[in-house]
C-alpha cells in the first residue's frame, strides 16, 4: 500500500510511536486540496446549540447550511423539539447583490410568531459575513419587538475552524445565563456542560448525579432549555465534557460568576465513575455525597461486568484504530477498550492540541499511530498497515472501515445509541462485539481465503 | 440598518426544512460518475464535508471531495493562492485524469475569477502533464442541486468537447441520464447493450457510488464515464436527455451538442412508467433500426399483467409526491398510469414549467384536483396535505416526518434515502423499474389496510 502518498504538508501532523522524537504538529487549518474530515465555523456553532429544544435555530444563507443540518443528530428533547426543524433565509441571487437583512428580520419575526420559542439563535454562514448584513442589529430590534432574546451566532463558516465556531457558540450561550432567578439553586449543584444528550446520554448523566444527591442546574446543551440555561450560574460546579466545545464557556463563567470547572468524560467504566468521584469530592463538606457515589458505581458497575467480560471474551486481542473529533473522547476509547482486552493501532482526532496528543501518546503502544485531522487517504492507509478489526468514527469514517473490510462503531452525533454512563459502556460493547464479531467479514477479500 | 431598509419583501417565507439540495451537492455526482476525476469544491471546508457525509448517508461508500478550505485571508485576498495549492495536492495524491472544480456560494461571492486562476495554473505548469480541470459555477444561491448536477453536465460536455481531435468515429448515441440510482443506470446500460447500441452515457456513478469492496485502499473507485468518450460526444449520431422540465426549461449538455456540433437531441421524460419507457424504447428503435429485444417486451406484458393483477388496490388512491421536478413528473405519468390520484405535486425546484408540463401528461389535472406546487419546502407540504387527505406519500426519506405525522406510508424513492439501507438500488426507470415501484406501492398499501384490521388476515 506504498501507492498512499501522505503530503509533505502532513508528514509532521502523523506521528507513530517507536524511538522517533514526538514533535508532532497540529492546530493547523486543513491543507488545501486534501479531503479532511473536518467540517467548518458554522458547524461548530450548530453541534454546541443544537440541542437546545425551546430555541429557534435560524440560518441565515442560502439553503445548503440548513438542509445539511436538519434533523441529523440524535440529540433528544424530553419536551419541545424545534431543533429538529431546520429553518434558513434561503438567501438567493438578488440578496447577495442587495442583502438579506429583510428576509432575516421577516424570517425571524414570522417563525416566532409561528412557533413562540423561548429564544432565537441566528447563524450567520459565509456570505453573510461578505454582503455586509448587520445581523446584531436586526438580532437586536426582533428581540425588542418580539420580547425574546434573540442572540447572532457569527458562524461565517471560512472564518476560523470548527473550534472558532464552538467559541461563537459560547459566546451566545454566556449571553443567555444569568437572566434567570437562582434562589430555588441548592449549595451541591451542577451545571453539564459539553453533554449534548445523543441518545438520552444526559438523561443518564443526570440520573447519577441526581441519585448522589447533586441537583442539576442546566445541561449544556443536551434536552437544553432556554430557562434553564438562564439560571446556570446558580450553580457551584461547572461539570466539562467534551473539552473542546465548552472549555472557553467554563472559563469565562469562571470569570464571572466564580463557578469553578472540573474537566470529565463519560465514555468507559473508569472515566465515567471519576466523573462522578471528581463532583463528589468537590463537594467534600457532605460525606453523604461520596458515600452514595460510591454505592452508585459498586451497583452499576456490577451491573455491567458479568456481560462485559462475555465480550471481551471473543473481542481480546482485537485491534482497533479511533478517528473522532476531540482527543478528549479518543482517551476515554482507549481505555474503554482496553477493558475489553483490545488495542488502540491508531488514534486521531480532528481537533487535538499538542498536550493531547503526548497523552495519546503516551496511551498507546509501540507502534501505534496518533494523527491530526486526517484524511480518508491517510485512515485507509493504516487501517491496511496496522490490520485493524475495528474502526470507531463518524459517518464520514464509516465506509472507509467497510470497504476495506474493517469493522465499524459510530461514535459521533448522528448515532442513536447511548455510549456514556455505565449503561453506554455496555451499549459499547455489544456494538463493537456487533460488528468484529460478525461472520459477514469471512467474504471480504481482507479476510476471504476461498478464492 | 435603518428601518427604511427593512422593507418588507411581499410573499417571502422563510424556508422549513427545505425540499431541495444545494447546487455543488449535484455537480459533485457528476464528477462521481466519470472514469478518475476528483471533485474539488472552491471554497469553505464545510461545504464539502456536509455534502459528503450527506451523499455517503444515502449511497454508504466512500465519497472523497476535496475543499480549498477557504480561511478568512482567502476571503480577503482571493482563493487563486488556494486554487493552485488545492490543485497540485490533488494531483499529488490521487493522480486523477480529471479534476472538476464546483464554485461555491463564498467564492463565487467574492467574485474569484476561475478561468483566470486556471489559465495561469495551466500556463504555469506548461511542462507537465496536467489532468483535465473543468470548472462549474455552482453560487448554492442559483438553483437546487439539480441545476448543480445540469450545469456541471454541461460544463464537463462544453470543457471536453473542443479538445484535441480524435479519429475515432462517434458513438450512435450519447446519454444523460439526469440524477437517478446507480441500479437504474445499469438498467439502462443494459436495455442499450441489448439494442447493440454504442454509446456514451454521462454521468455514471454506478460502479464508483455502488461498488465492491476493496482488497485495497482505491484512492478513486473504478468505473465512470470514460473522459475520452466525453471528448468523443460531439461525434456521436444522437444524444437522448431525460427531463421534461429539463427540456423546457435551462441549458443543458444535450442542447449544447445538437447547438454547437449539430448532434440530434432528443428530449425525454425520465422513462418511468409505461408510456414514458415506450418512448424510451421507441428511439431506440428508430436509431437503430431493430426492434425491442423480447426481453423487455416481456417485461412490458408481465408489467401490465400486474397491474391487472393490482389495479383495484391502487385505484383512486390518492399520494403526495415530492422531490425533484423531473422526478415528480415522471411519478405523476406512472401513477396516473395505474389509477392514482397525485393530489399533491411538490418540489422545491423552481423552473416555472412543472404545472405546464405536468398539464401534458395529466390534461385533466384541475378537476381532479390536483395542486401542483414548485418551490416548496416540507413545512409547505405538510400544511397542504393535510387537506388533501392522502394515502400515501412517495418521495425521498426527508418527508418520513410528516407521513408520520399524517399517519400514512411512504414509500421511498429518489435521494437521499438516509434511513433505510439500499437507497442505491432502488429502480425507478424502464419497465423493470415500473414493476418494481408497482409493487412496492400496491405491497406498502396492502401491508397498511393489513395492520389496520383487527382480524389479521394471512390472505390477502
Amino acid at each position: 500500500m506504498s501507492t498512499i502518498h501522505i503530503l509533505k504538508e502532513r508528514e509532521r501532523q502523523i506521528y507513530q510511536k517507536g524511538n522517533q522524537p514526538f514533535d508532532m504538529v497540529c492546530e493547523k487549518v486543513s491543507v488545501a486540496g486534501s479531503v479532511s474530515q473536518r467540517a467548518c465555523v458554522f458547524c461548530g456553532s450548530r453541534v454546541v446549540l443544537y440541542p437546545i429544544s425551546d430555541a429557534l435555530h435560524l440560518v441565515h444563507g442560502p439553503i445548503g447550511c440548513a438542509a445539511y443540518t436538519w434533523d441529523i443528530r440524535g440529540a433528544l428533547s424530553s419536551g419541545p423539539e424545534l431543533h429538529r426543524l431546520s429553518f434558513s433565509t434561503d438567501l438567493t441571487e438578488t440578496d447577495v447583490i442587495y442583502g438579506g437583512e429583510t428576509k432575516l428580520y421577516q424570517a425571524l419575526t414570522q417563525l416566532i410568531d409561528i412557533h413562540h420559542p423561548k429564544a432565537a439563535f441566528v447563524y450567520s454562514t459565509c456570505i453573510v459575513g461578505l454582503i455586509g448584513d448587520d445581523v446584531t442589529s436586526v438580532c437586536k430590534k426582533v428581540e425588542k419587538e418580539k420580547g425574546i432574546p434573540v442572540f447572532p451566532v457569527h458562524s461565517e463558516g471560512f472564518k476560523g475552524t470548527k473550534k472558532d465556531g464552538y467559541k461563537a457558540a459560547c459566546d451566545a450561550l454566556f449571553k443567555l445565563i444569568g437572566k434567570g432567578a437562582i434562589d430555588d439553586i441548592s449549595p451541591c449543584s451542577i451545571n453539564i456542560l459539553g453533554e449534548f444528550n445523543i441518545g438520552g446520554e444526559a438523561w443518564i448523566i443526570r440520573d447519577y448525579y441526581e441519585r448522589m444527591g447533586i441537583q442539576v442546574v442546566s445541561i449544556m446543551t443536551g434536552d437544553g432549555r432556554v430557562e434553564e440555561i438562564g439560571k446556570s450560574h446558580g450553580a457551584k460546579l461547572n461539570v466539562v465534557q467534551c473539552s473542546g466545545s465548552m472549555t472557553h464557556l467554563a472559563k469565562a463563567m469562571q470569570e464571572k460568576y466564580n463557578i469553578p470547572f472540573i474537566r470529565v468524560s463519560y465514555f468507559g467504566i473508569e472515566d465515567m465513575a471519576q466523573a462522578l468521584y471528581d463532583v463528589a469530592s468537590h463537594f467534600k463538606e457532605k460525606p453523604e455525597i461520596m458515600e452514595k457515589t460510591r454505592e452508585l458505581v459498586r451497583k452499576e458497575v456490577s451491573d455491567i461486568y458479568p456481560m462485559l467480560q462475555k465480550y471481551k471474551a471473543d473481542l481480546k486481542g482485537k485491534k482497533a484504530a479511533i478517528y473522532v473529533g476531540g482527543a478528549f473522547k479518543a482517551f476515554s476509547l482507549i481505555k474503554a477498550l482496553k477493558h475489553l482486552g483490545m488495542t488502540t493501532v491508531l488514534a486521531g482526532s480532528q481537533t487535538g492540541d499538542k498536550d493531547d496528543y503526548e497523552v495519546l501518546r503516551q496511551m498507546c503502544d509501540d507502534g501505534a499511530v496518533i494523527v491530526d485531522d486526517a484524511n480518508p487517504l491517510e485512515l485507509s492507509k493504516y487501517l491496511i498497515e496496522k490490520d485493524a478489526d475495528l474502526l470507531i468514527g463518524g459517518v464520514k469514517e464509516r465506509p472507509i472501515g467497510y470497504k476495506l473490510g474493517v469493522g465499524f462503531c459510530d461514535h459521533n452525533h448522528e448515532r442513536k445509541t447511548p455510549l456514556a454512563g455505565f449503561v453506554g459502556m455496555l451499549n459499547f460493547a455489544k456494538e463493537v462485539h456487533a460488528t468484529v464479531t460478525s461472520p459477514v467479514w469471512q467474504f471480504t477479500p481482507r479476510r476471504d481465503n476461498s478464492g | 440598518m435603518s428601518n427604511s431598509v427593512l422593507k418588507k419583501k411581499e410573499n417571502y417565507t422563510p424556508t422549513t426544512n427545505a425540499c431541495k439540495l444545494c447546487t455543488p451537492l449535484g455537480a459533485s455526482l457528476v464528477f462521481k460518475g466519470i472514469s478518475n476525476a476528483v471533485p474539488l469544491l472552491h471554497g469553505s471546508q464545510g461545504c464539502s464535508t456536509y455534502i459528503r457525509r450527506y451523499v455517503i448517508s444515502h449511497f454508504k461508500e466512500p465519497v472523497d471531495i476535496a475543499s480549498t478550505n477557504f480561511s478568512e485571508e482567502t476571503a480577503i485576498f482571493g482563493g487563486g493562492v488556494n486554487l493552485n495549492l488545492a490543485l497540485d495536492n490533488l494531483r499529488k495524491q490521487y493522480n486523477p485524469e480529471m479534476i472538476g472544480i464546483a464554485t461555491t456560494c463564498l467564492s463565487e461571492t467574492i467574485g474569484d475569477d476561475v478561468a483566470m486562476f486556471l489559465k495561469s495554473y495551466r500556463e504555469q505548469r506548461i511542462d507537465q502533464r496536467l489532468p483535465e480541470i473543468i470548472h462549474v459555477s455552482t453560487p448554492s444561491y442559483r438553483g437546487t442541486h439539480m441545476d448543480g448536477f445540469h450545469g456541471a453536465v454541461q460544463a464537463v460536455v462544453e470543457g471536453l468537447s473542443n479538445k484535441d481531435f480524435d479519429a475515432r468515429s462517434g458513438h450512435q448515441l450519447n446519454i444523460f441520464p439526469s440524477m437517478v440510482s446507480p441500479a437504474d443506470i445499469r438498467h439502462l446500460k443494459d436495455i442499450l447493450k441489448a439494442f447493440g447500441i454504442s454509446y456514451a452515457m454521462l454521468p455514471d456513478y454506478s460502479d464508483r457510488l455502488d461498488g465492491a469492496l476493496w482488497s485495497e485502499y482505491q484512492t478513486i473507485q473504478k468505473g465512470g464515464t470514460d473522459i475520452s468518450e466525453i471528448k468523443n460526444m460531439k461525434k456521436a449520431r444522437a444524444s437522448v436527455e431525460f427531463g421534461k422540465i429539463l427540456e423546457g426549461g435551462r441549458s443543458s449538455g444535450g442542447k449544447y451538442l445538437k447547438d454547437t456540433f449539430g448532434v440530434p437531441c432528443y428530449s425525454l421524460g425520465l422513462p418511468i412508467g409505461v408510456r414514458e419507457t415506450d418512448a424510451f424504447f421507441k428511439v431506440l428503435e428508430n436509431l437503430t433500426g431493430i426492434s425491442t429485444p423480447d426481453r423487455f417486451v416481456s417485461q412490458r406484458e408481465r408489467l401490465i399483467d400486474s397491474f391487472v393483477d393490482g389495479h383495484k388496490y391502487v385505484s383512486g388512491i390518492r399520494a403526495v409526491v415530492y422531490g425533484e421536478e423531473d422526478l415528480v413528473v415522471g411519478m405523476v405519468s406512472l401513477l396516473r398510469e395505474i389509477g392514482i390520484i397525485p393530489v399533491l405535486c411538490a418540489s422545491g425546484g423552481k423552473s416555472g414549467l412543472m404545472e405546464k408540463t405536468i398539464e401534458t401528461i395529466v390534461p385533466e389535472y384541475q378537476p381532479l384536483g390536483i395542486s401542483i406546487r414548485e418551490n416548496v419546502d416540507f413545512m409547505d407540504i405538510e400544511k397542504q396535505a393535510a387537506d388533501f387527505s392522502p394515502d400515501i406519500f412517495i418521495g425521498n426519506s426527508k418527508g418520513y416526518t410528516l407521513s408520520r405525522r399524517i399517519g400514512k406510508p411512504l414509500v421511498r424513492i429518489g435521494f437521499p434515502v438516509h434511513d433505510r439501507i439500499g437507497g442505491s438500488r432502488i429502480r425507478h426507470l424502464g419497465y423493470e423499474g415500473a414493476q418494481e415501484l408497482f409493487d412496492r406501492i400496491v405491497n406498502t398499501l396492502i401491508e397498511k389496510g393489513q395492520e389496520k384490521s383487527e382480524i389479521g388476515y394471512t390472505y390477502i
